[in-house]
């Protein structure tokens, strides 16, 4: 993680967001099952290198911003049966999260 | 259709199959081939992940762990220019005949 | 025989899922003197070399010759693997159980607590570090590839990059784990974390009952390489 000055943060602890759905052409490690799904940012984690970028052979600066998210397993899956309280963390890069209102 | 490396949910009921396979040499090689080509900056660990999700879908099902590791590899250095696909093809074959391997 | 090395030779490390990861130390990696890999352990003549073994070795054979890459890197590698192996994920488990502050540090400063207890992380990847408790069980997958804390716990076993974990980790977490021996009650918050980033996690499974006296390192030996991913319990004492 960089030891940089951390840019203005979009995102904070407890905000409820949802991912983007999209699926980009390049590298990105944002699964399926998550996308357009609804969260709760956990927290910032820090600045880390743009992977996205990065696996197309650029140098994956400037850093970016990434959160921690939760999400309900029975929001995941339609037919999940284990238990209500399961939940189900990812790390999101800040441009994959949108606010819920 | 999620891309055939995204695999998180896709429908199984296959149980996990805990048995381990002994290493054989080459997949040791090949994985410390990697780290030795990231620290020569030829190949990060981002390109190596786009070159397995780039693996032809039927292939990436198919093969095993390390066999995508050597797919990946070849792209980028194919990519970067490094070696050429001939030279691979020919040096393959050369290794198989030195070794008594069928063509 | 430092430690890691008796402990790798040890009758105990066979637990159920500890050790059972099919690497070897390389100390003994011989090739041919045309080059042809020999496998572990000893000779083994029925190996099959499939068509991508065939290019990846004639890929290390071409970036030799053509000077891209110095002819012992690779085995200077191989042999720096071998000090990534399950007990030092399970040496920091134990002290965590034993000693609070350490286990505070652990949890909050993770990656130079990591350091500083002498295990190097891996090139450009942070440690986190998840505590299992009666309310929440953790449980480690990749659902896009294999991302796991080598350093810690040793290269990931067959089945953790296995399509089948990677489908079924993220919507049954609990019939994963019970095939794992692991049952849990429906109160127990199950937290499924799919290591898609720069980020990779250890878990601290649970300490069992009945070792209030034990000594770290007595107590390691009961910290198995699947606890620590979060898929199965730390081994009970008494048990083989």
């Amino acid at each position: 993680m960089s030891a940089a000055a951390v840019p203005k943060l979009e995102f904070s602890q407890g905000d409820r967001v949802h991912v983007k759905d999209m699926t980009p052409p390049n590298h990105h490690r944002t699964p399926w099952y998550i996308k357009g799904r609804r969260g709760v940012v956990l927290e910032f984690i820090g600045m880390y290198v743009n992977s996205e970028t990065r696996a197309h052979g650029d140098s994956g600066m400037p850093e970016l911003p990434m959160y921690r998210v939760e999400f309900e397993q029975t929001h995941l899956w339609f037919d999940y049966t284990e238990s209500p309280s399961d939940k189900l963390w990812i790390d999101l890069y800040e441009h994959w999260l949108e606010r819920d209102e | 259709m999620p891309a055939v490396h995204d695999r998180g949910g896709w429908p199984t009921d296959d149980p996990i199959d805990r048995e381990e396979h002994e290493w054989a040499d080459w997949e040791r090689q090949t994985q410390s081939l990697r780290t030795v080509l990231d620290s020569k900056g030829f190949m990060n660990v981002d390109e190596l992940r786009r070159g397995i999700e780039s693996i032809d879908p039927a292939e990436y099902e198919t093969s095993t762990y390390f066999e995508r590791w050597s797919a990946s590899i070849e792209t980028m250095l194919v990519e970067k220019g490094v070696l050429t696909p001939k030279e691979i093809d020919d040096r393959a074959k050369a290794l198989r005949d030195r070794w008594g391997y069928p063509s | 025989m430092d430690d890691q090395e008796s402990y790798l030779m040890s009758e105990d490390k066979d637990r159920d899922g500890f050790f059972d990861t099919g690497w070897r130390p390389s100390r003994d990696v011989h090739r041919d003197e045309d080059g042809r890999p020999h496998d572990h352990p000893g000779v083994r003549e029925d190996v099959v070399l499939g068509v991508r073994a065939s290019r990846a070795l004639a890929m290390h054979e071409l970036l030799v010759e053509k000077g891209v890459i110095g002819e012992g890197e690779v085995d200077e590698v191989i042999e720096a693997w071998s000090k990534r192996v399950p007990s030092n994920g399970a040496t920091l488990v134990a002290k965590a159980w034993s000693d609070p502050e350490f286990r505070t540090r652990l949890l909050e400063h993770p990656k130079e607590t990591v350091i500083e207890s002498g295990f190097v992380p891996e090139h450009g990847a942070d440690i986190i570090v998840l505590e299992n408790t009666p309310e929440v069980q953790h449980m480690v997958v990749c659902t896009l590839c294999s991302c796991y804390p080598t350093q810690l716990l040793g290269p990931p076993p067959d089945w953790y990059k296995s399509f089948s974990y990677r489908s079924r980790a993220v919507t049954e977490p609990r019939a994963v784990m019970s095939e794992f021996g692991l049952e849990l009650d429906e109160e127990t918050e199950v937290r499924v974390v799919d290591s898609n980033s720069e980020l990779r996690f250890l878990v601290i499974p649970r300490r069992p009952d009945g070792t209030d006296n034990w000594s770290e390192e007595q107590l390691a030996t009961l910290v198995n390489r699947n606890s620590m991913i979060g898929v199965a319990a730390a081994t009970e004492p008494g048990t083989d």
